[in-house]
């Protein structure tokens, strides 16, 4: 393959952002749409043309006996540490990359057409458009980073345009704590993923992915079996690697910024924190997969994180009444799943069926999770509110939304023939075989999935027809947003019948994927019983829900108000960090350091106020000054040589 | 030994030049002060013929005592008139002068009469041992490039004149 | 009596020149007066190369070469500062150094 199309496939959003961020001021809101979203189009060809090439082509370097290969496209030298330990930024094709570039490029092309006319009116348009452009030369920069300096370099810039865009409508106070949020607890798990590479580096000097991943033995021996505190210092180093994992994809206990985050405009939402760069995280670990699996301890780490994240996150999204507080926990919850399919994933077991399940859910998640926001977005657009409390009986109104949300929703509870319920079975499946216990742990949640998602739907589309409708007709949005609905309904359709056991395995060899009937069975059965009952709770209104409400007060508060984990980390950094040890330090500096400071500046104004007086401008005082001084250097040196 | 002649020469000289000065720097009316000023160039340039400096005598006189002169005179000219005294010293200030010019006297003529070195060969015999500098040695040495010539300060003092003559115009120009 | 004109006979007048050079800019009020005695300490200094070269050099000439240059600058310097005085009698009215204290555009 040659280096022209994956150059241009960072290239083009980089210029966007250049010229977008640079010229944008002084170009017509059309003209800076229509540019982004031109420029888009093209990546999207270049995109697809260079992941089907990678996957239909059939060419050696890509695949050799069946393998699917890793191919480095290019890696150039950027910074020279050592002579073995060097910097590079290069592009590396391999399956999940390629089918990264698909989810990116198609997302990101949505979210540029579906923006025109969400974000139509808004002031900063030329702004928005150019924050996206990037945010996907970043995101792409980091799928194809050849190593893993190099994606945490791109890593950093994600997390920077992330920060730009939810804190894009920067006059709301609340957009602007949940930028600064997600921007502060996101550097502080990159923190961790810096050590991890630092600990790993120090330990194996180098970056690149083929060498790590091709040498798990020589990484393992390398450390010579150093511990630290316990576990061994790999172990260490890939938890702290994952901790970025962690931060980016709003695992448990860093996932506090993602709900805020939805303060962003609803694309956004769309794009970033849900299909694109809260993956990050199960992509690393993706990426350092062979590492990960020397590590039972780090595998096992992974998996709990999941399991509990995605448990925690689906209650919580069962007590919110913002719809996209409801996605975006919906989100985590299903990012957990993909971790906890990861974890589980063995090359023993079905050769590696829940990494291929995993990235199979990405996948298909990206695909109906964007879809969800959009549709949101058109909601929000109709009504003015995000909270479900504004909406109710819309399906009249807005067929069309209505339509592909429902989609959606099946995708995302699990239902046959919608894509969901493929990658659902596949990583269920993978669950199953690794342990029994965290399937029925999983499929719980995909009961409370498919509850609360359709909780959402019924409370929206059903219901009872909000008063305020009279006044002011909701209707479907124009057609650049119905497009992308359409488009993205349409591939969550269909997207389940993707051999994907073809395209992404662990170690590039293909694999058949087979429905185990008897999983299908039983997560079909209890998707369809929660969707039953969310029916049989929200279809009509009535008094149900308020009374199961009442009936557990203490439970639905809890939920409602996330478990508090707000709370905790205000208590621990108000109350603890700020208010204990900050004072102590505070007080040593207004009254130690400053203090001294000050000393120093009254004493030299003390001394000049004296002095100033030796300044008079009166040039023979100086000269009798200088005279005076010039007899005392002569007279000591007269001394010195006697 | 010296010949009498540049015994009483230098005698002759010396008063002048010590007389002049004081009286330079002590004469209430500033065009007569200029005047002894002229003196005091002048026994220097002897002072130089004396030492066997023929060149830098001539240059002593016509650059001192013709040149800067004149522009003494002319400012004197232009900024008071000629009879007008300047004011009585307040006894302050004259103490403060006298004391400092009466102890740096002292000190640098102590340093002086303890400096061995000072006390060597006369005259007469350091003419002897030095050859007479000839006008085409001097111009050789201030236009060559080579050890011991001085082409480069040549130049550099004939930008600076420049620039003086532009910055002196420049600077008293009316506005 | 055998009289030598050593090196310090030359150097005393010179001396004496340099002090009273002092004196009459410590004490001088009008400032070409001022000019008038730092032409004498320059004086004295060119003498002093001059001697020097004569005594301790007497087959170099860099002494003298440098009196040479150093009477050049102090005729650009006398220049200079005369028109600098000149132009301060025109905004001040007069030569006193007491009245140019302060430094002003």
């Amino acid at each position: 393959m040659g280096i022209t199309l994956p150059i241009l496939i960072l290239a083009i959003p980089f210029t966007m952002f250049l010229v977008l961020g640079i010229g944008g001021v002084k170009m017509p809101r059309k003209v800076a749409g229509v540019i982004g979203i031109l420029a888009n189009a093209s990546l999207l060809a270049i995109c697809y043309t260079v992941a089907f090439r990678y996957f239909f082509s059939g060419d050696t370097q890509f695949i050799v006996d069946g393998v699917r290969q890793q191919l480095q496209v290019f890696d150039v030298t950027w910074l020279a540490f050592t002579e073995r330990l060097v910097v590079k930024i290069g592009f590396l094709l391999d399956p999940i990359c390629a089918m990264m570039l698909i989810v990116i490029s198609t997302i990101s092309f949505m979210v540029h057409l579906y923006s025109w006319g969400y974000m139509e009116h808004e002031p900063g348009f030329q702004r928005y458009y150019a924050f996206l452009a990037l945010f996907t030369f970043s995101m792409l920069g980091l799928v194809v980073a050849t190593n893993i300096f190099q994606m945490y370099i791109f890593w950093e810039l994600v997390g920077v345009s992330s920060f730009l865009l939810i804190g894009f409508f920067y006059k709301l106070p609340s957009a602007v704590s949940a930028s600064k949020k997600a921007f502060i607890v996101t550097r502080f798990a990159d923190l961790g993923m810096l050590l991890g590479i630092l600990v790993l580096t120090f330990y194996f000097p180098t970056f690149n992915f083929i060498d790590i991943t091709h040498n798990t033995g020589n990484v393992l021996a390398s450390t010579g079996g150093a511990t630290f505190l316990g576990a061994s210092v790999l172990t260490w180093a890939l938890v702290l690697i994952f901790t970025g994992g962690m931060g980016k994809s709003a695992m448990m206990p860093l996932h506090i910024w993602l709900p805020d985050a939805m303060e962003g405009p609803t694309p956004v939402s769309a794009l970033i924190h849900a299909a694109t760069m809260v993956v990050a995280g199960v992509y690393l670990v993706a990426r350092m997969f062979p590492l990960y699996l020397v590590e039972e301890a780090s595998m096992q780490f992974i998996t709990w994180v999941g399991a509990i994240t995605a448990f925690y996150a689906a209650v919580v999204a069962c007590c919110q009444i913002d719809i996209k507080r409801i996605l975006a926990f919906s989100t985590i919850s299903q990012i957990a799943f993909m971790m906890v399919s990861l974890g589980v994933a063995r090359p023993d077991i079905h050769e590696g069926l829940g990494y291929m399940a995993s990235m199979f859910h990405l996948f298909t998640h990206a695909m109906f999770k964007a879809l969800l926001f959009l549709g949101a977005g058109a909601l929000i657009h109709a009504v003015h509110s995000n909270n479900y409390t504004a909406m109710g009986g819309l399906r009249k109104y807005m067929p069309i939304t209505h339509w592909t949300f429902l989609i959606g929703c099946l995708a995302i509870a699990g239902i046959w023939p919608f894509s969901g319920f493929f990658s659902k079975d596949e990583m269920l499946s993978a669950m199953f075989s690794y342990s029994p216990f965290w399937g029925y742990w999983m499929t719980m949640v995909a009961g409370l999935t498919a509850f609360y998602m359709f909780r959402m739907y019924f409370l929206v589309f059903w219901w009872e027809e909000n008063p305020h409708y009279k006044e002011h007709k909701p209707h479907d949005a124009p057609w650049q947003m119905s497009v992308p609905l359409l488009i993205l309904a349409a591939v969550s359709c269909v997207a389940g019948f993707i051999p994907f056991g073809h395209f992404v395995t662990w170690n590039g060899e293909p694999y058949d994927i087979h429905i185990n009937a008897q999983v299908a069975a039983t997560s079909l059965t209890v998707a369809v019983i929660a969707i039953a009952f969310a029916g049989w709770l929200y279809l009509k209104k009535n008094d149900k829900p308020s009374l199961m409400r009442q009936a557990l007060p203490a439970l639905w508060t809890a939920a409602h108000r996330r478990f508090y984990w707000d709370e905790i980390y205000l208590f621990v950094t108000r109350k603890i960090i700020f208010g204990g040890i900050c004072k102590g330090i505070a007080w040593f500096d207004r009254h130690v350091i400053d203090a001294t400071m000050d000393a120093f500046a009254s004493m030299t104004q003390f001394v000049s106020v004296k002095i100033k007086g030796m300044q008079s401008g009166s040039v023979q005082t100086y000269v009798v000054w200088y005279f005076l001084g010039a007899l005392v250097l002569a007279a000591i040196t007269w001394i010195c040589i006697l | 030994m010296d010949s009498v002649a540049n015994i009483i020469l230098y005698f002759i000289v010396a008063i002048a030049m010590v007389t002049f000065s004081v009286l330079t720097v002590t004469s209430r009316k500033i065009l007569r002060s200029a005047t002894y000023l002229l003196f005091v160039l002048l026994s220097t340039a002897v002072f130089y013929f004396q030492l066997g400096y023929q060149f830098l005598g001539a240059v002593q006189i016509a650059v001192y005592a013709g040149g800067i002169m004149v522009l003494f005179v002319f400012s004197i000219l232009l900024t008071r008139h000629p009879d007008e005294k300047t004011a009585l010293l307040t006894h302050h200030k004259r103490m403060l002068g006298i004391t400092l010019s009466v102890v740096s006297l002292v000190v640098l003529l102590f340093a002086l009469f303890n400096m061995p070195l000072l006390h060597g060969a006369s005259l007469t015999e350091m003419i002897k041992a030095g050859n007479e500098i000839t006008m085409a040695e001097i111009g050789t040495a201030l236009v060559g490039t080579e050890k011991f010539q001085y082409l480069l300060p040549f130049e550099a003092v004939s930008v600076l004149l420049l620039a003086c003559i532009i910055g002196g115009v420049v600077v008293a120009r009316k506005r | 009596m055998t009289m030598d004109l050593s090196m310090l006979w030359y150097l005393v007048p010179s001396v004496i020149m340099f002090t009273a050079g002092v004196f009459g800019f410590i004490t001088r009020r009008n400032m070409i007066a001022m000019l008038i005695s730092l032409e004498l300490i320059l004086n004295s200094a060119d003498l002093n190369f001059v001697i020097f070269n004569r005594f301790l050099f007497p087959g170099q000439m860099e002494g003298m070469i440098f009196t040479l240059f150093a009477i050049a600058i102090a005729a650009a310097e006398t220049a200079v500062a005369i028109a600098i005085i000149i132009n301060i009698y025109r905004s001040l009215g007069n030569t006193d150094i007491n009245s140019a204290k302060e430094m002003r555009h």
